[in-house]
């Protein structure tokens, strides 16, 4: 078994009638680094629900990891996307810690060992001297890392993250997508964007997804990317979209 | 005030109130960081309705508002939980509905009391042995709940979602949420009244957000809040001849401003 996700004729949404996703065949090796980007309603939140097992497929079949979705979630580390101006009043450490829910039991407390992993997660992040700080008092930057962190506690085999880079700058996107590189040595990364030109170097394989995968694959090699970065639209292949619709801070 | 201490209406006054904060304070924070302050405002509103069918039918009132203020709460989570757009209709339609379906028992039951009045702005010193159990009971419920179920309580305000993926049985905590809120909308009740029911989980806990940076620690001032603002609030309505209930909102709206002011200081000079 050497495929983290596949897909095999998905179609799913939310309302009878109206997929959001079509016909999708997608098949992830373990271990490589994807990046899914799309328009905005292109599918591609969709797409992770499917994969997280929130919704089921209508049609077709979606493996993960081996088994069914809702089964082997518990493997997944997901990052959702950030929300700037959420405001809660929780510690860094507390949210770190919402990765080790799922070995903990109802009416008992987080053991030390919990503790232990959310803060080794924190320090591998370069995070570690926030931990006791409140959430809310830190910048878009550090906030994605302590989610990271929070997936990683879990001990994930696969790692989801949802527009990842929406609300980062520049400088902080490369040393993120540093981080993500050498985490990939140890798991399968999947990101999905809607801003083509933070897809970076590292990424391994491209799939574009507008309801339906337009392109994926070895097409684009990590040389490719990197060229992309300068001349997007002419590199990949879209189809009949105009090309626009993927161009930097479109919004549907 | 002192020699009004004498009396056992005052000294039941007191109990509650200090028993009422607990509660408001825990879930007043919950309320808040969820933002669901117009779902309590929404059950506390029904629960009139309740209260016009036991004087209609003549059974307790508390019991009545109980009943009522639940089976709201479950219906405004039936209705929003297939479509989450539903949910600011149905709150509207459950709070209106309740206080037209009251005033409709009412005038059927053929009874203009006062004890109506006392329901719609507050009973602080009317209130019961019945009204202090069922105020102990709660307290007990909600500590209990609370302390047990505080990592999934945190987590699922904090990201449903995510919860939800780790396994946390996400319906239930918010079921036990919204049934611990309509029960601490009746408790509040007999405070301030089912009108100011609203600000009394609103504002202790909006405050104590503005000087706390974790759930538990916030749910702690807010409790210590809301008891300063009941006691305040009852030995300035015993002095001055005023309702109690009027006089701890105004008093707790006051304690806003100044928090307000206060914090828009703190983040000029930091």
């Amino acid at each position: 078994m050497n495929e983290a996700i596949r897909f095999d004729g998905v179609t799913a949404g939310y309302r009878r009638g109206s997929p959001v996703i079509h016909n999708i065949d997608l098949t992830v090796p373990k271990s490589d680094f994807l990046a899914v980007i799309g328009p905005n309603g292109g599918g591609k939140t969709t797409l992770l629900k499917v994969i997280l097992g929130l919704i089921t497929p209508w049609e077709g079949s979606a493996v993960v990891l081996g088994g069914s979705p809702e089964k082997t979630r518990c493997e997944i580390g997901y990052v959702p996307q950030l929300i700037p101006e959420k405001s809660f009043p929780i510690t860094v450490k507390d949210v770190v810690l919402m990765g080790r829910l799922k070995d903990s039991g109802l009416f008992s407390r987080f053991t030390l060992r919990d503790r232990n992993i959310a803060e080794m997660n924190l320090e591998r992040l370069d995070v570690g001297d926030l931990a006791d700080l409140d959430m809310n008092s830190l910048s878009g930057g550090q906030k994605q890392r302590v989610l990271i962190a929070r997936a990683l506690a879990g001990n994930p085999k696969l790692l989801l993250l949802d527009e990842p880079v929406a609300s980062v700058d520049h400088d902080t996107q490369k040393s993120f997508f540093n981080l993500l590189a050498e985490l990939n040595s140890t798991m399968t990364i999947l990101l999905v964007t809607h801003d083509v030109g933070a897809v970076s170097a590292h990424v391994k394989n491209i799939a574009c997804i507008n309801r339906t995968i337009i392109s994926h694959g070895e097409t684009l090699s990590s040389e490719s990317v990197e060229k992309a970065y300068g001349c997007p639209f002419e590199l990949i292949s879209h189809g009949g979209i105009p090309h626009r619709v993927l161009g930097k801070g479109s919004k549907t | 005030m002192i020699d009004a201490l004498g009396y056992t209406f005052m000294q039941n006054a007191l109990i509650v109130s200090v028993l009422g904060s607990i509660a408001c304070g825990i879930i007043g924070t919950l309320v808040t960081v969820n933002r669901m302050s117009a779902f309590a405002g929404s059950i506390a509103h029904a629960s009139f309705g309740g209260l016009g069918l036991a004087y209609l039918a003549g059974f307790d009132p508390l019991l009545g508002a109980t009943g009522v203020a639940v089976a709201s709460a479950a219906g405004i989570a039936v209705i929003s939980s297939r479509k989450r757009e539903r949910t600011d209709t149905a709150m509207a339609t459950m709070w209106a509905t309740g206080m037209a379906a009251g005033l409709v028992f009412i005038k059927l039951s053929g009874t203009y009391s006062a004890d109506l009045m006392s329901w719609l702005f507050g009973s602080l010193l009317a209130v019961s042995a019945s009204d202090i159990t069922f105020a102990i009971i709660l307290d007990i419920v909600i500590l209990l709940v609370i302390t047990g179920l505080y990592k999934e309580f945190l987590s699922v305000s904090f990201d449903q979602e995510f919860s939800m993926l780790q396994g946390v049985p996400t319906s239930l905590i918010r079921g036990l949420f919204l049934i611990l809120t309509a029960l601490t909308a009746v408790l509040l009740m007999k405070i301030t009244g089912l009108i100011m029911v609203i600000a009394m989980l609103s504002i202790p806990a909006a405050i104590a957000l503005m000087f706390t940076g974790s759930l538990w620690k916030m749910m702690l001032l807010a409790s210590i809040l809301a008891a300063l603002f009941n006691l305040a609030g009852l030995s300035l309505a015993w002095m001055l001849d005023l309702p109690p209930g009027a006089v701890i909102i105004l008093i707790a709206a006051f304690a806003y401003v100044v928090s307000l002011i206060i914090e828009r200081i703190r983040s000029e000079t930091a």
